[in-house]
């Protein structure tokens, strides 16, 4: 598959290279050349080498979205570390692009989940912080 | 248009003038600015009118009372903001009226995208008309209405203009054009079809979109072209 990764923090980053290990098609765009180089630390060899592609943009950019590939994606990540980035591109992809599989990080989880139910994938982060702190926390032992 | 409640969203320049000229009108209005400093500064001559939080988190919109919103604006620096906002105004809350400033004109299409009308871009603005050239054309671009197809301009009757001390009805107008008002001597008037346009008149002009050179080769003349 052809797998889109906007943001190439943490969370990006090692969804990028797994994603890549598990030999699909990936491209990364990201603003920071730095998102770069820990592309190829995580991955232990060069991004370009292992046959990764990066694009140097901002998301909301349609030129750095085409560059990176978006008509040919078939899994889009938004993944940047700003909520509002993540729910407007995603809905871009979505939309304009008509990218097949989309999904966005959103921190909020009030926003995460309506946007869920206007049909937009989200992942929430802090929902699931949330679920795992009360289980460790007050479960029973 | 009496008693409106308006939220605004960014309590910048924009935002801050906007509120006072609201206020002064009558309405009701909340402000929303998600900068402590900037807060504190509106806050000493709002008061009560301006609130501090994220617009874009909905416990801060649902706090400033949206649910009874008759207009939001969004008129943060930032469009991604400016964007979700007005779509949970919208979609979520059923606001029915929301507007948008767009800060980079190219964001304009997202906003077009995601249905957000309208979406006022200052700099876009300020581009068509120069993008028109005031004194070639003599012509004022003064409103699009794309939904519409249609768009509004203001030009200056020159001299040797065609239409100069002609009646409307016998103008060379093509059709889907129409003028709607003249201003002369500082008072504007309704044409009617016996109606002599004179030189130096100020004319408002209705039209379908691409008819402009038509209209200037009629109202301008020769001498300023080029």
């Amino acid at each position: 598959m052809f797998v889109l990764v906007v943001g190439a923090g943490r969370v990006g980053s090692s969804v990028a290279t797994s994603a890549l290990r598990a030999g699909h098609t990936v491209s990364v765009l990201d603003e920071d050349p730095l998102s770069h180089e820990r592309l190829d630390v995580e991955l232990g060899q060069s991004w370009e080498e292992a046959g990764g592609r990066f694009t140097i943009g901002t998301a909301l950019e349609l030129d750095a979205l085409i560059e990176a590939g978006i008509d040919e994606a078939e899994v889009f990540i938004a993944s940047t570390n700003g909520d509002n980035t993540n729910l407007v591109v995603s809905q871009i992809a979505q939309r304009r692009f008509k990218v097949p599989r989309v999904v966005a990080r959103v921190l909020d989880p009030r926003r995460a989940a309506w946007y869920a139910e206007q049909g937009l994938q989200t992942i929430c982060p802090t929902q699931i912080a949330i679920e795992q702190l009360q289980e460790a926390a007050l479960a029973e032992s | 248009m009496a008693g409106l409640y308006v939220i605004i969203a960014g309590a910048g320049k924009v935002g801050w003038n906007l509120a006072r000229e609201l206020i002064e009108k009558g309405h009701e209005v909340t402000v929303l600015e998600q900068d402590r400093r900037r807060y504190l500064t509106v806050e000493q001559e709002l008061e009560h009118a301006v609130q501090y939080g994220d617009a874009t988190e909905l416990w801060v919109l649902e706090r400033a009372g949206i649910q009874r919103a008759d207009l939001v604006v969004a008129v943060t620096g930032d469009d991604e903001d400016n964007l979700l906002i007005c779509q949970v105004a919208k979609e979520k809350y059923l606001c029915e009226r929301i507007i948008a400033r767009v800060n980079n004109p190219r964001n304009l299409e997202h906003f077009k995208l995601m249905g957000i009308q309208p979406a006022v871009s200052a700099t876009d603005l300020i581009l068509r008309l120069i993008e028109h050239e005031v004194p070639r054309y003599g012509l004022v671009h003064l409103l699009d209405l794309p939904e519409e197809r249609l768009e509004i301009i203001e030009l200056v009757v020159a001299e040797d203009a065609p239409a100069a001390g002609r009646r409307v009805a016998e103008m060379a107008l093509p059709d889907g054009a129409l003028v709607i008002s003249v201003l002369r001597n500082g008072s504007g008037f309704v044409p009617k079809a016996d109606t002599v346009v004179e030189a130096g008149d100020e004319v408002l002009v209705v039209l379908d979109p691409g008819l402009e050179q038509d209209i200037t080769r009629e109202f301008v003349g020769n001498s300023s072209d080029g």
